[in-house]
């Protein structure tokens, strides 16, 4: 191998490098460009936005489909709506799994181990299947058109009981053991060592929970009939007579349903990544 | 140590009693009302008579059974392995990044992914509208006949499965990301020194490598989509419904539209088990990846 062979060589692989990394940026900005469209036709007035030429930035800047959308249309109840049951979903299930994760890593008791596999079960059964089921529990129950009968169905993710366990089974066995000599309670023992330990795994876990329940369409399309009872992914394709044939009103209110989950996404990116990493079984 | 065994359990108990109380509501108890529910002549809500295997038998000269279960093949044929496959290629290139621009340029392939269904709908409605599209610029350009994409048959499930690689892609980034993440540097630093061409290392190193995660994406994609409902939905609301209907839509169409709870809980059963069988093997593949790593 002479050097001047390897000089070419490695000349060569830096070009060929530097138009990848060039293809993989402009293949980024055209992968969101829909994002960016959708926001820039929302701020231009109706008669700009079906003008048949592409106009990357509107002549006149308007907010005015924004300001239509929330005062107009039943919006502020849909959100409301959608924050209560997302944090519901959140709060409920979260904490019933790290109690649960933590009894089946931490304590032996008569039952574990077919809990443990009834939950690696129920990891497989597709949800989908049991919208019937749902319906007319909830419709026994009185629960349509509730907040709780949009909540309750969305419970099952077994998949945060199984990374919880995985983390509390992780935790040295020393901190236990020396708590134990304190005769500390389990309580004690699950919230001053084993929840602390794991706040970063809580917050991840807690932030895609979130993420998960405010975009869920199909049990809250199905659950709630009443418009004012829907929650913002379902009132901004299914009332119809809210928007009308305007294309920059349906997007700004698109807009502003996105506009939660983009945030906590871009404010927590790496505890997001992190926590979806390791629903698929991956440690992150 | 001495452990207060009875006293442990009691405390497991009290811990595990929540979860146990929710999940038996709202998943066993719905499971097994499905299995019932699918051997009665019932409407969605009351009672109706057993009728055996009758609502199976009749999914046999089914013909929207037919249609939905032919759809939800084909859109896993659309999307499950060109969207594996789309994403290996981004999580490649954006693997070569380094610092912010990293971070920039993957925030901007997640994005989609962390967006609800109505909005990738919204986007996309509107990115693709028959009359105002600016996705219609590049049909006049590229010299196809503009169509409503949505409103025609043959369109519908491939602009569906490409939507729906837009949007699900991020997920998918981020495993391919992760794995690649978890090849030792050593390996190409060797590669490098022989000189290696990048396709060679690709084929000789990367793609043996990352195989493991690969079959966790392929599998992980497979079940997701034989689940799809929400954009097949909401692209067909003011189209053609009937051409479009997959397994999860045609469950949805028997019992809420035609108000048939037992003929459209036989369908959720089928499903259950077509997804159950893929699982299992999911998880086995899943085992086999981890003992390969």
């Amino acid at each position: 191998m002479s050097g001047p062979m390897t000089a070419q060589t490695a000349r060569r692989f830096n070009l060929a490098g530097g138009a990848i990394t060039l293809v993989t940026v402009i293949c980024a900005v055209i992968w969101a460009f829909p994002i960016y469209w959708g926001i820039i036709s929302s701020l231009k007035p109706e008669d700009e936005v079906v003008r048949p030429v592409i106009e990357l930035w509107p002549e006149t800047l308007t907010f005015d489909h924004y300001w239509f959308a929330l005062t107009e249309t039943q919006i502020g109840s849909w959100y409301l709506n959608s924050i209560v049951t997302a944090l519901g979903v959140t709060f409920i299930t979260v904490t019933t799994s790290m109690f649960a994760g933590y009894a089946i890593s931490q304590l032996r008791f008569p039952g574990r181990t077919a809990l443990w596999w009834l939950i690696l079960a129920s990891f497989m059964v597709p949800t989908q299947v049991l919208i019937i089921n749902h319906f007319v529990l909830m419709a026994n129950m009185g629960l349509l058109n509730s907040w709780a009968g949009i909540i309750l169905p969305q419970l099952i993710h077994p998949v945060i009981i199984i990374v919880y366990k995985q983390f509390f089974d992780q935790v040295p066995r020393d901190f236990r053991e020396a708590a134990v000599m304190d005769n500390a309670s389990e309580w004690r023992i699950l919230f001053k060592v084993y929840v602390p330990m794991n706040w970063g795994v809580t917050t991840a876990l807690s932030i895609v929970t979130f993420i998960w329940a405010w975009n869920a369409f199909l049990w809250p399309f199905l659950a709630v009939t009443k418009t004012e009872m829907m929650t913002i992914t379902v009132g901004i394709t299914q009332v119809w007579d809210a928007f009308g044939v305007y294309y920059a009103r349906q997007l700004s209110a698109a807009v502003l349903a996105g506009f939660p989950v983009a945030l906590a996404y871009l404010l927590f990116q790496r505890r997001v990544t992190q926590a979806i990493t390791l629903s698929a079984g991956i440690k992150g | 140590m001495i452990r207060n065994s009875r006293k442990e359990s009691l405390i497991a108990y009290a811990l595990i009693a929540p979860f146990v109380a929710i999940y038996g509501l709202i998943f066993i108890y719905p499971t097994i009302d499905m299995f019932i529910l699918s051997f009665q002549d019932a409407p969605l809500i009351g009672s109706g008579d057993w009728v055996g295997s009758d609502n199976y038998t009749r999914l046999g000269r089914d013909r929207r059974f037919g249609t939905a279960a032919w759809n939800t093949a084909y859109f896993v044929a659309l999307s499950v392995l060109p969207g594996t496959l789309v994403a290996l290629g981004i999580a490649l290139g954006v693997s070569r990044l380094s610092g912010r621009l990293q971070a920039l340029v993957l925030a901007l392939f997640f994005l989609p992914y962390i967006l609800p269904v109505s909005v990738v709908f919204r986007l996309w409605d509107w990115t693709l509208n028959f009359q105002f599209g600016i996705a219609m610029h590049l049909f006049d350009w590229v010299g196809i006949d503009r169509v409503p994409i949505f409103k025609v048959t043959a369109w519908f499930m491939p602009a569906v499965a490409f939507v729906t690689i837009w949007w699900t892609c991020g997920f998918s980034i981020l495993l391919f990301l992760a794995g690649l993440r978890a090849i030792p540097q050593e390996i190409y630093e060797a590669a490098a020194l022989d000189n290696t061409s990048r396709w060679r290392t690709f084929r000789r190193i990367t793609w043996p490598l990352l195989w493991p995660v690969t079959a966790l994406v392929l599998t992980i994609q497979l079940i997701l989509q034989l689940k799809i409902f929400d954009q097949v939905y909401l692209f067909s609301q003011g189209g053609r419904p009937n051409d479009n209907l997959v397994m999860v839509y045609y469950i949805f169409q028997r019992a809420f539209v035609n108000d048939h709870g037992g003929r459209a809980a036989a369908i959720a059963v089928v499903l259950f088990f077509v997804v159950i069988i893929v699982s299992v093997l999911n998880f086995q593949l899943m085992r086999f990846a981890e003992r390969r790593q």
